[in-house]
């Protein structure tokens, strides 16, 4: 008897294994509940938008039926398409540019004994901090066809009356374009020349091949993927550029692409068109960076990832001062001239009358700060909403980089997909979907800071989630596993040990996005209400009023507040924190 | 019933089963070892333990309470454990102290029982000259008491080990394996420790479970796992041993060219036919000439290779009725040539029987 009920025992608890049950308020987790919600944020920050501007590329504005209508008026006229092959085209001359200038500037500064290297890293980092429209006003200041500061020099040396230099061209407007954006180009390569290994170079050698040889056989072909990866992100940023466009190519009659949206977004208002009109600069996006992925995948080159060995210094000789010459010439263009005319103006009562004692004024900062109607409200309005941006971004992408790494969700996976997507959305592209999201009732979000806020924090998300990833990613599960052995929960472990072991990361990224998001202005442009300026709005609105001196006294406090801010996060995080790759 | 209970206990991860119906009771206050190569499923037996895996089959109870089964489990954090990880997962961002007091705080202990506690457990692994120190500013074997330390401080139900000494240095290894059994022996905590290292499981533990493959092959006392391994794996596993193949007769064993009465072997040998037994090498002795002794077998061969260990002779003799080739241990005075003649005598209490 005793025996037969051990056997059915025994197969009762293999065939209904359920049975054994664990008291289910045991098994409650409060951060089961909280990947629920980030997985909603997700939604509303990336998935509406994107969604509502497919949608409503295919509605009829007056019946809200389906229609092809859209395109073919976005595309209908010689006019629409001409803005853009002319993108196009501007976009492959920036790139050229920006590699021209980025990379002998890498390599000159990462690999050689050129002197005065740091000096020319930090001018570069200036270039970084500097928005691209205000270097574009600095160009104006420098190169505006009578009363530019070159063509006055040019006149006054020479006695002609033809301008030297245009800035109202195609060639300055990729100048211009290139120089606001070469930075990354820097930032990439840089790293990749940073973890190539000396011995491969020193296999070159030692087979007879001098300096020049073996940079131009091993050490470039080496950094080629980062090359490649940095040329197309140079492409993509200039296509979706708008600051430098709005300053340059009307005057230059040169229409690109966001010059058009802009005016499908004047009155009377067409924003289905508009919708229509931006889909190519997506679907352009979308595929460059597959490329990228589909090239990176295909080279497989082994010797760019990781730190391998020490790295060698290439001795340049007599040579080194000719690239140091080449280097100052970059960053002339691209940050102590624009800087130096921009502060100039700033303190003068009429930039074209030069420099002079009777020309010195401060009554272009009194003006900005106290007397113009917006421009006080929106210094406060971009410096806020950058912090507001930045720290909204970081926690988000913290939580989901947490949940990804560590895997806690079956499809954590699609929410590490998501929180990257916005990096394939352009600035301006993205506020035409919030626009058509969330601007018009029933949200009615239209003219609030709110708008600004979700669409900023949507912009930077990627920015932010590969930060913290990486960050999460450094840290040991033990020492989480440890906390929750002893008694904590999750939330305990990221209060106590991931977040203080990940201040510093978080800290850099969070700079990562405060300077962009203060000066943001493509993704503000159609975002922004009669009441709810940005610095970067407020300074086209005095280019176009002709304002250049208030234009650039606001322009130079907004730099200070972005300079201070920066400071004080190299004091605190070491001066090298934003150059390296994030 | 008390103690921690692992019943059926499975773990299936894609098609692999790495732990299949692992059956296992741990009484109050014993010290257990999970000792198999990498990749038999020792670590995930002991992360379903703290709760950090569910299981897919089979369940895990302390105390009669169900902790772990496919239908849920109790997070770790409700289980009243405690862990030393193979990284010690000492939290750089808090001092010596800080990492020790952390689970009496989440406890909400009061501060001045915090204090005392920590300066006890401090004591107790003579930390207590560097309870401020920050982690980064301490030697491996420091992190490795302060892990301790912290693990311990709480009093847990279970303490879990996962191969903590796998990142320190030889000799620090050997001081460590005495200080966990004396911590052992000082709190008497109930311990499961995962090991791939034979001579770590001996030394902490009152029994060792020896896993190969996801399965439980053994569970015993260290001695009883030497001298009587039941499988071949354990027996190869444990220590290094000879493995002869027989027949089973009526009476007695036979072996390639000598026999052995079933009387004189150490177990009792069930079933006939083919039988395979394992006699270590120290179960066997060399000699220039033949000692004739009751219940010995003394068989006539020579030896073919000899290693010098320091503490033994490894020597390789081969028999020469049947060509068997043993490895024997012999005491360092024992010296024989290679070649030479010998005569191998065999204790048969010392043969075991195991299954293949």
């Amino acid at each position: 008897m005793t025996s037969v009920s051990d056997t059915d025992a025994m197969s009762w608890s293999k065939d209904e294994p359920a049975k054994v049950r664990v008291p289910w308020h045991q098994r409650l987790q409060p951060a089961n509940l909280l990947w629920l919600f980030l997985a909603g944020i997700l939604v509303v920050l990336i998935i509406a938008p994107m969604w509502t501007l497919v949608v409503s590329s295919f509605t009829d504005a007056k019946t809200g039926g389906w229609t092809l209508h859209n395109y073919v008026e976005a595309y209908g006229k010689e006019r629409h398409i001409t803005a853009l092959t002319n993108t196009l085209k501007m976009g492959a001359a920036v790139v050229v540019l920006k590699l021209l200038f980025g990379v002998p500037l890498a390599w000159a500064c990462t690999r050689t004994d050129m002197p005065g290297r740091n000096f020319v890293r930090y001018s570069v980092f200036g270039a970084f901090i500097m928005p691209p429209y205000l270097a574009g006003v600095g160009w104006i200041l420098l190169a505006g066809p009578n009363t530019g500061w070159i063509n006055k020099i040019w006149h006054s040396l020479t006695g002609a009356t033809e301008p030297l230099v245009n800035v109202f061209s195609f060639g300055g407007l990729v100048l211009v374009t290139a120089i606001g954006g070469f930075f990354l180009v820097f930032v990439l390569v840089s790293s990749a020349f940073e973890m190539i290994n000396s011995e491969m170079e020193d296999a070159a050698n030692i087979l007879g091949a001098g300096p020049f040889k073996t940079a131009m056989k091993v050490t470039f072909p080496l950094v080629m993927p980062a090359i490649i990866g940095a040329a197309l992100l140079s492409f993509l940023g200039a296509i979706a550029l708008y600051g430098v466009p709005a300053l340059i190519s009307i005057p230059a009659r040169y229409p690109v692409v966001v010059i058009q949206l802009t005016e499908f977004f004047s009155f009377p208002l067409r924003l289905e068109v508009a919708a229509a009109y931006s889909i190519p600069l997506l679907l352009i996006t979308a595929a460059l960076l597959g490329l990228q992925k589909l090239i990176l995948r295909r080279k497989g080159y082994v010797a760019v990832s990781g730190k391998g060995g020490e790295r060698r210094i290439v001795k340049l000789g007599r040579w080194r001062w000719m690239l140091f010459a080449y280097c100052m010439i970059v960053v002339s263009l691209a940050v102590i001239m624009p800087l130096f005319v921009l502060l100039l103006a700033a303190f003068s009562q009429s930039w074209t009358t030069g420099f002079s004692l009777d020309n010195f004024t401060l009554s272009n900062f009194h003006y900005v700060l106290f007397e113009h109607s917006s421009s006080q409200k929106a210094l406060i309005g971009s410096v806020g909403l950058g912090i507001a941006a930045a720290t909204v971004a970081i926690v988000l992408a913290l939580f989901i980089a947490y949940i990804v790494q560590r895997k806690l969700l079956p499809f954590s996976g699609v929410l590490a997909f998501l929180a990257v997507s916005p990096y394939v959305v352009p600035g301006i592209v993205l506020a035409i979907g919030f626009y058509a999201a969330y601007a018009l009732p029933p949200v009615a979000l239209y003219g609030t800071y709110m708008i600004l806020a979700l669409a900023f924090i949507t912009r930077f998300l990627p920015i932010a989630f590969t930060t913290s990833s990486a960050g999460v990613r450094s840290i040991h599960p033990e020492m989480e596993e440890a906390v929750r052995i002893l008694g904590g929960g999750r939330t305990t472990a990221i209060r106590h040990v991931v977040g203080p072991l990940l201040k510093r990361t978080l800290a850099g990224g969070w700079l990562l996005i405060f300077v962009p998001a203060a000066q943001e202005l493509s993704t503000a442009i159609f975002l922004v209400g009669p009441t709810t300026r940005v610095v970067s709005v407020v300074l086209l609105d005095l280019s176009e009023e002709g304002e250049l001196e208030k234009l650039a006294a606001l322009g130079s406090l907004l730099l200070i507040i972005i300079v201070a801010v920066v400071a004080l996060g190299m004091r605190y995080l070491g001066r090298d924190f934003m150059l390296r790759r994030s | 019933m008390d103690g921690l209970v692992l019943r059926k206990l499975g773990r299936r991860f894609g098609a692999v089963d790495a732990v299949l119906d692992f059956d296992l009771q741990i009484k109050p206050g014993e010290f257990v070892s999970l000792l198999g190569p990498s990749g038999c499923g020792k670590t995930t037996t002991l992360r379903m333990i703290a709760g950090f895996i569910d299981p897919t089959s089979g369940s895990i109870e302390l105390d009669g309470k169900i902790l772990s089964a496919p239908s849920g489990s109790v997070p770790p954090e409700k289980r009243g454990m405690s862990m030393i990880f193979q990284s010690y997962a000492i939290w750089p961002n808090m001092t010596v102290a800080e990492n020790v007091a952390f689970g009496l705080n989440l406890r909400k202990l009061p501060a001045d029982e915090v204090k005392k506690r920590v300066g006890a457990v401090l004591e107790t692994v003579r930390m207590s000259h560097l309870a401020d120190r920050y982690p980064a500013e301490l030697s491996g074997g420091q992190q490795q008491r302060v892990a301790l330390a912290r693990a311990v401080v709480i009093r847990p139900a279970v303490l879990l080990l996962d191969e903590p000494l796998s990142n320190l240095d030889a000799n620090l290894r050997e001081e460590m394996r005495f200080e966990i059994k004396r911590m052992h022996d000082e709190f008497k905590i109930t311990s499961v420790y995962v090991t791939h290292d034979q001579g770590e499981a001996m030394v902490t533990s009152d029994r060792i479970a020896v896993m190969n493959n996801g399965r439980l092959e053994q569970i015993d006392t260290p001695y009883a796992l030497y001298s009587r391994p039941k499988t071949r794996f354990v027996a190869s596993f444990i220590g290094r041993t000879n493995f002869l193949s027989g027949n089973r007769g009526n009476s007695m064993i036979d072996f390639a060219g000598f026999s052995v009465p079933l009387g004189m072997i150490g177990e009792e040998v069930t079933g006939g036919g083919p039988i395979t037994v394992s006699i270590r090498p120290q179960a066997m002795k060399l000699s220039a000439t033949e000692i004739a002794k009751d219940k010995a077998i003394n068989l006539p061969g020579s030896v073919k290779q000899s290693s010098f260990l320091g503490e033994t002779w490894d020597y390789v003799f081969q028999s020469r009725d049947g060509g068997l080739q043993f490895r024997v241990a012999a005491p360092p005075a024992d010296v024989f040539p290679v070649g030479a003649p010998a005569w191998l005598q065999i204790d048969p209490a010392q043969i075991v029987p195991i299954a293949d």
